[in-house]
């Protein structure tokens, strides 16, 4: 007890430093910290899971089945999505089970996930571990917010970034228990003579896909809200102007979390479902529409008549723009049922959420990474490297999706290991952009790495139009940030 | 804003019981699932992680209790406790609210369209010929063999009766706390605790009852709904009577004061939720269905 510091009078800037060696990132406490392990973490994740689209994309790159058997392909589709590291191992693991990997895609439908052999209850389980793992999270985020801030940081004047994590750890919150309790019913359909999703007791294996997408679809606004924030901080930086329309970009957020919630069912427009719902569906989802596009009108207005330049933070940010505003387009599409009925389960809407979350949530995560490495390892890194990286993804991103929406209206369908021959030319493209865009985020590695280990050191700012809390610290920061804390005027 | 009176929040040390925490969930969940898979392995794992789990709570909330006692937290520190067990309660809202949800589909949706409902195609008539039933049902294959209706009264109701009681009885024992009257918190609390774990005793007579009358876990949709809903309930109560059994055990050892019992507080906060989700079971579950 006698560690602690009963006695705030005196400075207690020194109080404890961190642990020597490998305890300090086994028992840290210290939130840049848990951020490093949390990046590192995601990193690794990148790697695996971008490693297992290739393997799928090798597969697709004729018609046939050359190199996975249909079974391993379909556990392949489901690992790459649901991946922390202890609930990461247990489903990692269901792979190399008796029986095999889920026997279903990552939305983990029944009655065909029930099929599963060993796999199963460590699926189900691994996904109650890592839904601790975000509503704790989740939790510590929203209480931070709203009781930490300085003195002065009012909540309109929060960066962006900090709104949107806001907005979107409440989503975590209330949807990943749903997500908990659709797969506790498949448990115990499975194990315990449940008949949740079992005509024959009266149930229906369509309410287990409601349940799944009241969760899945906050989800997605999950991946996507963070990205929003991340460019709201860094074109503002590069545009040298305040953000364009500040308050705006918080209802906007605000509206889509909300509308999140009445829009599920737009995953299942032909599973059959009363007109009535298909066509209120449909309107949401439309609705949404309207707070994402005063979002992009908005970052294009921040960069009118700014003093912009070009650094690798803000070419990924801009290319975040465009690309996520294709992804959205095709949304729109999707979200017509009349439509829908011919683009479910095609290729279509394989190209629509790969754009919204690689060239849209990737490349805003990448654009993060260099507009904040600076910041985290005290160095500048490699401007030519990350140019390099930026030019090399964003054309291999483009070969990898485009032909997508192409082979989709042509009647491909999703989830497939082998396809007919008149798809093939469009596949190969894909393929190749597949492999160029992997190997091109190895850049990324190496730009992280030469940057932790040297470079030119970097200045408080780092960016000359840099503006917020963070950039009046060291770089790196101290590891207690601000102590005592800073006020805001 | 409460951190304008206060400059400093205080900075926990390094700490072993998070890792602890993920390594014990994540041996019991692998027992539990390979106990699932027939395997010889898996209770013995369980019980590992399980006493591993249970260490891990004493030695964090021990830790947390002994900086609350020495006076550590301030006004700023108890307002994250605050916020965080508020959330918590609302994700275990949501929890429920998937039951729940699924109960109204299940009774709305799924078995009328069973019956033709929906398009009004003749579907069912090939499907499942013959099938008739409205809520409560066990499905057109008639599982579990019974859906014996589970009425209100008289146990649901008497259940009722005693955790609205155990709600009053807590907020007496707030009451009696806020003014430093720990003679009559102690009796409040312990009142609590004893109502509580009444409702979880007449809960498990209900459950012999039902399945004495053939109404089981299987029962079809029925079965489940009715099972799981006031199963995860019970299971809930229990939590909290034993979560209000360690502050009355902290009462008795003289812990709390009148200005500091946050840990009671949210102890109550749990209580009243796990009340009013009961309430929507009695009448969602029991009245109505």
């Amino acid at each position: 007890m006698n560690a602690y510091s009963v006695d705030h009078s005196h400075d207690d800037h020194h109080d404890h430093g961190p642990p020597p060696g490998l305890m300090r990132w086994v028992t840290t406490t210290n939130h840049k910290d848990i951020g490093t392990l949390y990046l590192w973490f995601s990193l690794i994740m990148f790697f695996i899971g971008g490693f297992m689209a290739l393997i799928i994309r090798s597969e697709l790159f004729q018609p046939g089945l050359q190199i996975v058997d249909p079974h391993f392909f379909n556990q392949m589709t489901t690992m790459s999505f649901w991946i922390l590291p202890f609930g990461f191992a247990m489903m990692l693991s269901t792979l190399f089970m008796d029986g095999g990997g889920p026997a279903s895609g990552w939305t983990i439908y029944p009655p065909l996930v029930l099929q599963t052999g060993d796999a199963l209850p460590f699926l189900i389980f691994s996904i109650h571990i890592l839904g601790v793992s975000s509503i704790m999270g989740a939790i510590n985020i929203v209480a931070t917010i709203m009781n930490m801030r300085a003195p002065g940081m009012t909540y309109m004047k929060m960066p962006l970034f900090v709104w949107t994590w806001f907005i979107t750890a409440y989503l975590l919150i209330a949807v990943m228990p749903v997500l908990a309790g659709a797969v506790t019913m498949l448990l115990t359909d499975k194990f315990f003579g449940t008949s949740f999703f079992d005509a024959a007791g009266g149930g229906d294996p369509v309410m287990f896909q409601h349940i799944f997408w009241f969760f899945g679809h906050p989800e997605v606004y999950i991946l996507i809200l963070p990205a929003f924030g991340i460019v709201s901080e860094i074109i503002p930086t590069f545009s040298r102007k305040q953000l364009f329309g500040y308050s705006s970009m918080v209802y906007a957020t605000a509206s889509i979390a909300f509308l999140s919630f009445i829009v599920w069912a737009h995953h299942m427009f032909t599973v059959g479902m009363p007109l009535v719902g298909e066509i209120f569906f449909m309107f949401t989802t439309m609705l949404i529409a309207v707070p994402t596009g005063v979002k992009v009108f908005n970052w294009v207005s921040t960069m009118w008549r700014g003093a912009m330049t070009f650094e690798t933070p803000m070419l990924f940010a801009i290319g975040f723009v465009i690309m996520f505003t294709i992804g959205g387009f095709s949304g729109l599409m999707l979200a017509m049922t009349p439509i829908d009925f011919q683009y479910h389960d095609t290729y279509f809407v394989v190209a629509h959420f790969h754009y919204v979350l690689v060239p849209g949530a990737i490349f805003a995560i990448v654009a993060a990474v260099y507009y904040w490495l600076p910041k985290w390892t005290g160095n500048m890194y490699d401007e030519k490297l990350g140019k390099a990286h930026f030019w090399l993804s964003t054309i291999f991103v483009n070969i990898l999706f485009f032909p997508m929406h192409f082979v989709g209206l042509a009647g491909m369908p999703r989830r497939i290991p082998d396809y007919a021959v008149q798809f093939t030319d469009f596949n190969q493209i894909a393929t190749i952009g597949a492999f160029g865009f992997g190997f091109a985020q190895i850049l990324l590695l190496v730009v992280v790495v030469k940057c932790i280990r040297g470079g030119s050191r970097a200045t408080d700012q780092v960016w000359e139009g840099a503006h917020g809390l963070e950039w009046s610290v060291a770089s790196p920061a101290p590891y207690h940030t601000f102590s005592p804390q800073p006020v805001v005027k | 804003m409460s951190h304008a009176i206060q400059d400093k929040y205080f900075v926990p040390e390094a700490a072993k019981w998070p890792l602890v925490g993920s390594i014990s969930l994540t041996i019991l969940f692998c027992g539990f699932a390979s106990y699932l898979n027939g395997s010889l392995l898996g209770p013995t794992l369980m019980v590992v992680g399980f006493i591993l789990f249970i260490i891990m709570l004493f030695g964090w909330f021990g830790q947390v209790v002994n900086e609350s006692e020495a006076g550590i937290y301030r006004k700023w520190e108890d307002m994250s406790f605050r916020m965080g067990m508020c959330w918590f309660i609302f994700s275990e809202v949501m929890f429920f609210g998937a039951f729940f949800g699924a109960l109204y589909y299940a009774r709305e949706l799924s078995v009328p369209w069973l019956l033709g409902e929906g398009d009004g195609l003749p579907t069912h008539n090939l499907l499942w010929p013959g099938y008739t039933e409205v809520w409560p049902t066990n499905g057109p294959e008639d599982l579990g063999g019974s859906d014996y209706h589970m009425g209100w009264w008289p146990l649901p109701f008497i259940n009722t009766v005693i955790l609205l009681t155990s709600g009053l009885t807590v907020t007496w024992a707030h009451h009696a706390i806020k003014v430093d009257n720990r003679k009559q918190f102690i009796y409040g609390l312990f009142l609590t605790v004893l109502l509580g774990f009444i409702f979880v005793f007449l809960q498990g007579w209900e459950y012999v009852y039902a399945y004495d009358q053939g109404m089981k876990l299987s029962s079809g949709i029925y079965g489940s709904t009715f099972f799981m809903l006031t199963g995860f309930h019970g299971l809930h109560v229990t939590l909290g009577a034993i979560i209000l059994l360690v502050m009355l055990v902290r009462a008795m050892l003289g812990h709390f004061t009148g200005q500091r019992h946050f840990a009671f507080e949210a102890a109550a906060w749990y209580w009243h939720f796990v009340d009013v989700v009961w309430l929507g079971l009695f009448i969602f579950v029991y009245i109505t269905g």
